[in-house]
């Protein structure tokens, strides 16, 4: 057997990988989009509870960010799959199912990445929070409007102005983290090049060029952020 | 929880605490020499050492590591020539290959770190030794480096801490460092949370000291910062004579 050369790899035809390595890269995509709009729904949460809870909330708040900084996302990751397997499983077991019922990775994944970005995404919307000048706040309530209005028209486009670069950075990281959800068995780009990998021989070529597909999809989405970030401070005046 | 099988979940776990610190240690070690060279060769003006360390940290930052690890364990094996290299007996062992990844991965984003320390030493002290008639070597052993690395230590505290994390991807090439046994433990006894929570303590742990280190260090390094011990002791000897 001829061993497959690197551009036939990457081919549509029967050698070819291409296929189903976009398809891996979708699949990527797809997990780091759904973890990033979880953690940025918990982020909103975790960053208002910082900013006007209560102090159990606010101690929930802090106890949360302090603890996913500093443990590693492959616990939160294990622990959510196998965790989120064992549960369902008795779940399973109470409705007269026996044997083992596995948590589906893709959710497992997307709610791990979701929860470790999360963190990050708190701290991202209550530093930008802060940036907001006190003297814009105060310029709505003068002008009479509700708390919904002023959150809707005043704070919450000019948190999101501020938050953009850190939230590009957010992005960055979740796409990154979402190469560990390959251990739970979905089929994402890292899993998609592990399976080429063992079936070809060729683990260099396929890991390379995961990498290379990787290294595309950071480089134009901080292309994209940078067009956002020039988009969002039109109004702005430098200097 | 079953407070039995915490404490031997903790008692397996503690026992593989010294591989996750001996990956992280040597890592951090190797990384901060490369990083070093890296912020250099990124400050030198020099085009082509300039271009490769750019290129060096768009790479190692814009994939991710467990790509990386992979790309070093499994990958490099394809080749004929590196396994009858004399540097096959490292490349085989699963934990060097480990170290090895780790380190190049913190190599480039520690030399970001140190870059910004290094464009913030202030020109006129490099002028002040300059005028003092110090040789360049001295001025950059001296002077340079040591406000570099007073001004990068906050932000080297970080990247040390995500060091310690990211020493759980061992696991997955088969090291059996605190995540990895985490791991095989929650397999074998499907019981989570408890495994779980008992890793979490130990990663909170070590986080927590190697914060506390940095602060210590980043204390011990700004004295300018702070009244001088001497004359506050002059004071409080004023005081009670």
């Amino acid at each position: 057997m001829t061993q497959p050369g690197f551009l036939d790899l990457l081919s549509f035809g029967p050698d070819g990988w291409a296929k189903a390595l976009l398809a891996g890269a979708w699949m990527t995509i797809l997990i780091a989009l759904s973890g990033y709009a979880i953690g940025a729904v918990i982020g909103t949460f975790g960053a208002w509870a910082k900013i006007s809870g209560g102090k159990g909330l606010r101690v929930a708040a802090d106890a949360y960010t302090t603890v996913l900084r500093g443990i590693p996302d492959l616990l939160v990751i294990y622990l959510l799959y196998f965790g989120g397997s064992a549960a369902i499983t008795s779940i399973g077991r109470l409705f007269g199912a026996d044997g083992f019922i596995s948590f589906p990775g893709f959710l497992a994944g997307a709610l791990a990445v979701g929860i470790t970005s999360g963190a990050q995404h708190t701290e991202v919307f209550r530093g930008a929070f802060k940036a907001v000048h006190r003297g814009e706040i105060e310029a709505a309530i003068a002008c009479g409007m509700s708390r919904s209005l002023r959150f809707r028209r005043i704070i919450a486009p000019l948190t999101l102005r501020h938050a953009l670069p850190g939230l590009g950075n957010v992005w960055q990281v979740v796409l990154k983290e979402s190469a560990l959800v390959s251990i739970t068995g979905v089929v994402e780009l890292l899993r998609q090049s592990q399976i080429g990998a063992g079936s070809t021989g060729l683990p260099f070529d396929f890991y390379l060029i995961a990498g290379l597909i990787y290294l595309a999809i950071s480089t134009v989405s901080s292309i994209a952020m940078r067009q956002a970030e020039r988009h969002f401070s039109r109004g702005v005046r430098r200097g | 929880m079953d407070w039995e099988f915490t404490q031997e979940t903790f008692l397996s776990l503690v026992s593989a605490l010294p591989l996750t610190l001996a990956l992280a240690g040597t890592a951090i070690a190797l990384g901060a020499i490369l990083a070093l060279a890296l912020a250099l060769a990124r400050t030198s003006g020099i085009v082509v050492l300039d271009w490769f360390a750019r290129a060096y940290v768009f790479i190692f930052r814009g994939t991710p590591l467990l790509v990386q690890i992979f790309l070093i364990y499994y990958g490099l094996s394809q080749f004929p020539a590196v396994r009858h290299s004399i540097f096959w007996p490292v490349l085989r062992d699963a934990y060097w290959c480990a170290v090895m990844a780790l380190s190049l991965n913190t190599a480039a984003y520690a030399s970001e770190i140190i870059r910004g320390g290094l464009l913030s030493v202030p020109h006129g002290q490099m002028e002040a030794a300059r005028a003092c008639g110090m040789p360049r070597l001295m001025v950059f052993r001296r002077i340079v480096l040591p406000l570099a690395i007073r001004q990068a230590l906050p932000g080297y505290g970080n990247e040390m801490i995500s060091m310690i994390k990211a020493t759980s991807l061992a696991s997955i090439i088969t090291i059996m460092e605190v995540t990895g046994v985490a791991a095989r433990l929650i397999s074998e006894t499907y019981r989570a949370i408890e495994v779980f929570v008992v890793a979490g303590v130990i990663y909170l742990a070590i986080n927590f000291l190697l914060t506390r280190l940095v602060q210590l260090v980043e204390f011990k390094l700004s004295p300018h910062l702070r009244q001088p011990e001497n004359a506050a002791q002059a004071v409080i000897a004023g005081d009670t004579r």
